[in-house]
């Protein structure tokens, strides 16, 4: 039972009733919990107690979830396998000598094993869908902007979203509805504020709202798992099938026939730009790390750097003391990138990489309604397998960070078993498409 | 091809500007990551110029006052306080 | 530039300056924090989750922020940007709490306006280069000593996240003395607009720049050779907090530069300190390692599209022009139009107060007695802003003659500043109405009678003798009676 899934376990009770009234959530630990301990599996912060709650988890407590714990990590979301936690590894339920994925290895594990109905992620380059492709659940990354960031403690601002994982799609759906919705603590939420024009408001009461509405408000994701997809194109990413272990491949083949008896129609759909789509979203990731994990100098919370020797001095050793060897090497190579007489060549040319990769996908969205790949090219490594070659680790990513950098909805839910370890299919929307990688993920399910 | 290599001083100048206090040991074996990681990186060349359009403008909340923290809730993760406020080493 | 190059000829001051600003708004510029201290505040008592930087808090524009800045735009002359955007400026200090601060830096919100100061006389035309909103950082204590000797640090974020604008001009300065005008008028201008209070501590920041070249490389009206100014060193003078401020420490700093030239030392490119209670610049650098900002995107803060405020946003009459057309519409001299324009607050005050009555007297009474007094007391037009009803009722009671100037003056005025009673109370209490012309008809009759000599003597000629009377007959009338008036009256029986 001992999955090392949980850092810190604690029952928190919501209203009395409301949609998830008698269901348990995992929350991952790099989402504020006021009270109670929120790590982000750092040594920084073994001792940081927020004084509010995250958006996300009020909304858990007013829909009136008991929250049983906080779930184990990679440090402050940087990994993909959850080796990276200071509070050791977790096991993949799965198959106990493998990796549950990551950065959102806990909650996945914790959902997988049965000690939690629910759990919450955070993706940023794949990190909901990974953990839950690796442990045979599912999980869904929404657009950005559909849930509110406010509590989430930042790695990649511009990247990230919070994702419901559940045992099936349509408990993950349900989790969504909860979750998301406009917050006026989330400038980037705030689509209930555009014109109708669909662009900008140039009104001066722009906070009081305008016409729009957020895509959330009238959206019912849960409905949308009803497997009817009858008539619905999927476009077949190639470009992250090559390169894919064969058995990954085999069970996403499989998983497409079984579709196409369902009256799915598939198209391949080709995108140049997602080659180079790892080296833009580490870029654009780390950059912005190096800023977001700036505010860890141990004066109001974190790891202290003592009082000998001036401020910076203080600052430079809480840092070395309370980071892992990941987090500094991603702080550093992001303030590389940043700085001057680099900022062009990586940063820019990373911002050119991103945007090239979203006009692809809307490209690709006007001949297909979602697009299909495995969601890891590998099946789950072995502990301990993956952590001598960050550049391998970052690899793996392939297919997942493209989806994070344009700012699209992705779902990935289990297609199956090979040598005894799951495979995940990944679905991916176009923006604000949940319903639509809802519905897809439905019918492999069924 | 990166253009240049980096070494070793050049990650302890960047661990500098990131105010973390690396060894030697560390600085050299990140210096030896980076350079593989950099060249990685060196792909971006390629990328071409995009342009890009903006999703959401005029995101903005009314001059209202809302409750702050209390004192004793901002103090309550610091090592050291004094009196009511945060206290640290000295500025230079 | 050598030293040697600098002492051939004379040298030019180049300066521009960087002024922050705080803006007057309820609360802060990306939280709902309050602005306001409160008496006696404690620190960090006005803080949240996203002006202490806590893990997971996130930045939300002010609109009101917003609107002070399309205000400075406008009444500066200068454009709104199409677009604009936020950005972080990443450099760790114990007073940020992010350790990066969210500031404007290609796409500010204001850029080419101008100001126009007169300096001796002369009318100077400063350009604006731009202006942006950021945020203020939290205040630091330095205990048991000054900035380089102190034990140990003591940290309030209760000022942070409060909004700036950061306002930055050509370096179209030639002297110390034009940057004091030119702050001061953008003082007032700010004040006009309702955006700034000078009385707050802190609201008012200056960094400013200055270069030395030679004035050979100084063209025709004014212009200056580019080349020359991107070669020359630039000391960039920061801390410093007021106009005279400014005008001391560039004022030292030019001294300082053209006596090193002089001894043939080189000026050296840097950040200088000014220490106010010294009255020096000192060198601060060792903060020169550290200026890669590695700007980026705020991605937290969508960009802001708000050119078509400048049309919607009303901005008041600034002073220049209320002070030109107070001269023309009320007939008044440059010197009591800038009295009464010195805030908007007495400028307000003396439109309504001339509205009613005569401008000249209504002129004399606010420019002259009303803001005499107040300075005298240390006091300010706001002090007693919810008594000016009182004070145009004082006006009103020497207009009708009711009470005489004299007593308006010294009596009921200083009385109403120092008691807090209303005009009509005092003029009660003290018995001041003016005599009723029976009681002063009668006075002047026996002031008449019971000076045979006087009379004679002002039959005879002599000047001295209508004043004798007038005083005989102010006595009569313990001093209320308005003594022109007793002059007329006295000439017209004597002339009987």
């Amino acid at each position: 039972m001992a999955h090392n899934a949980f850092i810190t376990r604690e029952t928190i009770d919501g209203a009395d009733d409301g949609p998830l009234s008698g269901r348990t959530v995992a929350v991952k630990d790099n989402i504020s919990t006021e009270g109670v301990r929120t790590t982000c599996g750092s040594a920084m912060l073994e001792s940081y107690v927020p004084p509010y709650d995250a958006t996300v988890v009020e909304r858990l407590k007013q829909a009136g979830a008991t929250i049983v714990g906080k779930t184990n990590m990679d440090e402050f979301g940087m990994g993909g396998t959850t080796e990276t936690s200071a509070y050791g590894p977790v096991e993949n339920p799965a198959d106990s000598g493998h990796v549950p994925g990551g950065s959102s290895g806990g909650s996945a594990a914790a959902v997988a094993a049965g000690e939690a109905d629910l759990a919450l992620g955070s993706d940023t380059g794949g990190s909901v869908r990974n953990p839950a492709a690796f442990c045979g659940v599912v999980g869904i990354k929404p657009t950005y902007g559909l849930v509110s960031r406010y509590g989430l403690v930042a790695y990649a601002n511009s990247l990230e979203q919070i994702g419901p994982i559940a045992q099936t799609v349509e408990d993950a759906a349900a989790l969504l509805d909860v979750i998301s919705g406009p917050d006026p603590n989330d400038g980037t939420t705030r689509f209930d504020l555009a014109g109708d024009d669909g662009g900008a408001a140039d009104d001066r009461s722009a906070a009081d709202g305008g016409s729009a509405t957020h895509p959330a408000t009238d959206a019912n994701y849960a409905a949308a798992a009803d497997g009817d997809v009858n008539g619905t194109t999927v476009g077949v990413v190639t470009d992250l099938l090559e390169g894919a272990d064969d058995r990954v491949v085999d069970r996403f083949e499989a998983t497409l026939d079984d579709l196409r008896s369902q009256g799915v129609d598939t198209v391949e759909v080709s995108l140049d730009s997602v080659e180079h789509a790892v080296q833009a979203y580490y870029v654009i990731a780390m950059s912005e790390a190096s800023s977001n994990l700036a505010r860890f100098d141990g004066v109001r919370y974190g790891v202290s750097g003592g009082d000998e020797g001036n401020w910076n001095e203080s600052f430079a050793r809480a840092r070395e003391d309370g980071f892992g060897e990941e987090v500094k090497r991603r702080i550093l190579l992001g303030t590389y990138a940043l700085s001057a007489g680099y900022h062009d060549k990586y940063y820019q040319k990373a911002q050119d990489a991103r945007a090239w990769v979203k006009r692809d996908f809307d490209d690709a969205f006007e001949r297909a309604d979602v697009l299909a790949t495995p969601t890891m090219p590998v099946l789950p490594p072995a502990l301990g397998e993956s952590l001598s070659d960050p550049l391998q680790l970052y690899l793996m990513d392939a297919n997942t960070v493209p989806v994070n950098l344009a700012n699209l909805p992705a779902i990935s839910v289990p297609a199956g078993e090979a040598d005894g370890l799951p495979v995940g299919l990944q679905f991916v929307g176009p923006k604000f498409g949940e319903e639509a990688i809802v519905r897809a993920a439905s019918a492999v399910e069924g | 091809m990166s253009e240049t290599p980096v070494d070793a001083a050049e990650v302890k100048h960047v661990a500098e500007l990131a105010r973390v206090d690396l060894d030697s040991e560390e600085a050299d074996a990140f210096a030896a990551q980076f350079a593989e990681i950099l060249e990685y990186f060196d792909a971006l060349d390629e990328v071409p110029e995009v342009d890009t359009h903006e999703d959401l403008v005029n995101v903005m909340r009314a001059d209202d006052i809302e409750e702050s923290l209390d004192q004793t809730a901002a103090l309550q993760n610091a090592d050291e306080t004094e009196d009511g406020f945060f206290k640290g080493p000295r500025v230079s | 530039m050598t030293a040697k190059a600098l002492s051939e000829g004379e040298l030019v001051s180049v300066i521009g300056l960087e002024v922050h600003v705080q803006l007057e708004t309820d609360t802060k510029i990306f939280c709902g924090c309050s602005t306001e201290p409160a008496d006696g505040e404690a620190p960090n008592t006005r803080t949240c989750p996203t002006c202490l930087g806590l893990p997971g808090a996130l930045p939300v524009v002010n609109e009101g922020a917003v609107e002070a800045a399309v205000k400075v735009g406008k009444a500066l002359d200068a454009d709104i940007a199409e677009q604009t955007r936020f950005h972080r400026k990443n450099y760790y200090y114990p007073d940020l709490p992010k350790n990066f601060q969210i500031t404007q830096y290609d796409a500010p919100i204001c850029a080419d306006g101008s100001l126009e100061v007169s300096v001796a006389g002369r009318r100077r035309e400063i350009g604006i280069q731009r202006a942006h909103l950021e945020e203020d950082p939290g205040s630091l204590q330095h205990q048991g000593g000054s900035i380089d000797t102190a034990d140990y640090t003591l940290v309030d974020y209760n000022r942070a996240g409060t909004p700036l604008m950061e306002i930055v001009t050509d370096p179209d300065f030639r002297t110390p003395t034009e940057t004091r005008a030119f702050l001061a008028k953008l003082e007032e201008v700010l004040e006009y607009l309702g955006v700034f209070d000078a009385a707050r501590d802190g609201s008012l920041r200056i960094d400013a720049n200055i270069s030395l070249i030679p004035e050979a490389d100084v063209g025709e009206g004014g212009s200056i050779d580019t080349d020359a100014l991107a070669s020359a060193n630039r000391t960039e003078v920061k801390n410093i907090s007021s106009h005279k401020g400014a005008e001391q420490a560039l004022a030292y700093e030019v001294t300082r530069q053209k006596n090193a030239v002089q001894r043939g030392r080189a000026v050296e490119q840097e950040t200088r300190h000014w220490d106010e209670s010294r009255g020096i610049t000192v060198s601060m650098r060792s903060k020169e390692a550290e200026k890669d900002y590695r700007y980026f995107r705020e991605a937290d803060l969508p960009p802001l599209s708000v050119r078509g405020w400048r049309e919607r946003i009303d901005i008041p009459e600034l002073p220049d022009a209320r002070r030109e057309r107070f001269r023309e519409a009320y007939g008044l001299d440059e010197e009591s139009a800038a009295k009464l324009t010195s805030t908007k607050a007495v400028a307000d005050f003396y439109e309504d107060v001339a509205g009613r009555f005569d401008p000249d007297l209504a002129a004399t009474w606010v420019a002259d007695n009303l803001l005499g007094e107040l300075n005298y007391r240390d006091m300010s037009i706001t002090d007693v802003d919810h008594r000016l009803e009182e004070f145009a009722r004082l006006v009103e009671l020497v207009d009708a003659g009711e009470i005489t100037t004299k007593n308006a003056e010294e009596v009921v005025l200083r009385t109403m500043l120092d008691e807090g009673d209303d005009p009509d109370a005092v003029i009660d209490a003290e018995g001041l109405g003016t005599a009723p012309d029976e009681e002063v008809a009668v006075a002047v009759g026996e002031a008449i009678e019971e000076n045979s000599d006087a009379v004679a003597d002002y039959h005879a000629g002599e000047g001295g003798a209508i004043n004798f009377l007038v005083g005989q007959v102010m006595g009569k009338t313990g001093g209320s009676a308005d003594p022109g008036d007793v002059n007329e009256l006295l000439r017209e029986r004597l002339e009987e």
